[in-house]
């Protein structure tokens, strides 16, 4: 791919702080290299904005290689831009046009508060992992690998859900603001396992109520989100859960 | 939700089967039968109370998850491209239900509420029992029997006849559909049905936990060729016909 530069034009959600009311400000930027990552464009700006005087634009990141999590920018209406499984980070400038007026605003959540510009709070995916994502393991020397035996397809599909980065796009995509593929993503990892299984309907009907107490809206089954997800998580996930929860809610004691 | 929204489509079939008794060439005998059996049958009438109790209940629950889910995002996006993630329809299934509410108000006021409480006239049909014809004519005006259906055996010199009298509800579908505004309110409030079962016949299954490719091809292909569009396609059908016949 030949390397070219682009002018853009950037949008970009500012706000102080969660307590005030935020705003768009219009930020023309010139000879953005193409192959230039999102995130690194934004650094070009923020370094315009300091020499100027002016407050940096504060962003999440942090791996900048697409697996952390970390970056979380809701792109011309889209979480992670216009491509289709990348973070942010990922999505390079080539993907944008000349000339192009780009939208940038932080996840939209009533959990995730807007902590600074395009920074939001996402420590209710935390509280949702405390609640029940973990599994309990003895102390002491590790165990042999593979003592366990593990179907291949179940530890697969196992995998896939833990490929999960919790970076929040499913909640930014969903037009309820639901959290339920990062939910379902972090109750069947475990659930697919052996070593899953002693909590397994406590963690589902635990997990489910912390998500539902941060305030996540409910499920209508749009697919938006695992259509926006960096890491494609599937939404068989989201009905696992749901049969694990309608039989945990049904046998639990 | 999908359990209220999955009965609802089971009785959409039940009603699409007995309405297409409205396409025989009958003058309207096997319609009026139907809607007598459909008013007396102990089982339907007991199924008829838990369908009334399943679209209030849809209805509710819908309008909490609308309400509920808008709380969810107190401060909405300046750009949201819905479109690249998700169906119209999954993203408007609360206006889609709603014309429907509207819908089955005006439905229930035209023929339900107007068959149990309302004035419709009645009929006599003469049925001869050897080749099948069957005659018509008005019931008289002064017809003003409480039942909804009395049949006599008689014989005369043409024959054996059966004569039934019986509430002439297929005449108030057939006027009805001759009002150019009802048609239009009708065919719109179908493919409101279209769109509403598209997204909600399988959404419904992925709510009880049923998603798997195993089965996904079937639900699929039955929420979208039987409820999405032959089933809506078969009730527009029905106005279309009285208002062209």
């Amino acid at each position: 791919m030949s390397e070219q530069n682009i002018n853009v034009t950037l949008k970009v959600w500012r706000q102080r702080n969660s307590q005030s009311k935020g705003g768009f400000e219009t930020y023309p930027l010139n000879d953005v290299s193409t192959d230039m990552s999102f995130l690194e464009m934004f650094d070009v700006l923020n370094e315009k904005l300091i020499q100027e005087g002016k407050d940096p634009v504060a962003f999440d990141h942090d791996c900048r290689e697409g697996i952390c999590g970390m970056c979380s920018m809701f792109i011309n209406g889209r979480p992670h831009g216009p491509k289709q499984a990348v973070t942010t980070c990922q999505l390079h400038m080539r993907s944008f046009k000349n000339g192009e007026t780009i939208v940038v605003e932080p996840w939209r959540a009533k959990p995730f508060k807007v902590i600074k510009d395009l920074v939001v709070d996402r420590s209710a995916f935390d509280r949702i992992i405390a609640a029940g994502g973990f599994i309990s393991v003895n102390t002491g020397n590790a165990q042999d690998a593979n003592a366990i035996p593990i179907a291949k397809e179940n530890a697969d599909e196992s995998f896939a859900a833990a490929a999960c980065i919790g970076c929040g796009a499913c909640v930014a995509a969903c037009k309820n603001a639901s959290a339920m593929l990062f939910v379902s993503a972090k109750v069947s990892q475990l659930a697919l396992l052996p070593q899953g299984q002693p909590e397994r309907k406590q963690r589902v009907m635990d997990m489910v109520a912390q998500m539902d107490n941060e305030g996540f809206g409910a499920c209508t089954n749009t697919g938006a989100c695992s259509a926006e997800c960096p890491k494609e998580i599937s939404l068989t996930n989201i009905a696992r859960m749901n049969r694990d929860f309608l039989a945990a809610e049904i046998t639990n004691k | 939700m999908g359990l209220t929204g999955l009965f609802l489509c089971t009785f959409l079939v039940v009603h699409m089967i007995g309405n297409l008794q409205l396409f025989k060439n009958d003058q309207g005998l096997a319609f009026n039968l139907y809607a007598v059996l459909m008013t007396t049958n102990p089982f339907i009438k007991t199924v008829s109370y838990l369908l009334y109790l399943s679209i209030i209940g849809h209805a509710i629950q819908g309008i909490y998850l609308v309400f509920k889910n808008k709380q969810s995002r107190p401060v909405e996006y300046a750009v949201y491209d819905g479109k690249a993630s998700s169906t119209w329809a999954s993203r408007n299934m609360g206006l889609l239900g709603t014309i429907l509410l509207v819908f089955i108000a005006v439905h229930l006021s035209d023929f339900w509420f107007e068959y149990k409480f309302g004035h419709v006239p009645y009929a006599t049909y003469a049925t001869n029992l050897e080749n099948g014809e069957v005659k018509f004519m008005p019931a008289p005006a002064e017809y003003k029997q409480f039942n909804k259906l009395e049949e006599t055996t008689m014989s005369t010199p043409e024959g054996q006849f059966k004569i039934t009298i019986v509430k002439n509800l297929y005449l108030e579908v057939a006027e009805g559909f001759k009002n150019p505004w009802l048609v239009i309110v009708y065919l719109l409030s179908m493919c409101a049905v279209s769109f509403h079962l598209y997204h909600g016949f399988q959404s419904a299954f992925k709510t009880f936990g049923i998603n798997h490719p195993k089965i996904n091809g079937a639900v699929n292909f039955i929420g979208t060729w039987l409820f999405a569009i032959a089933i809506p396609a078969g009730f527009a059908a029905m106005p279309l016909y009285f208002f062209f016949k």
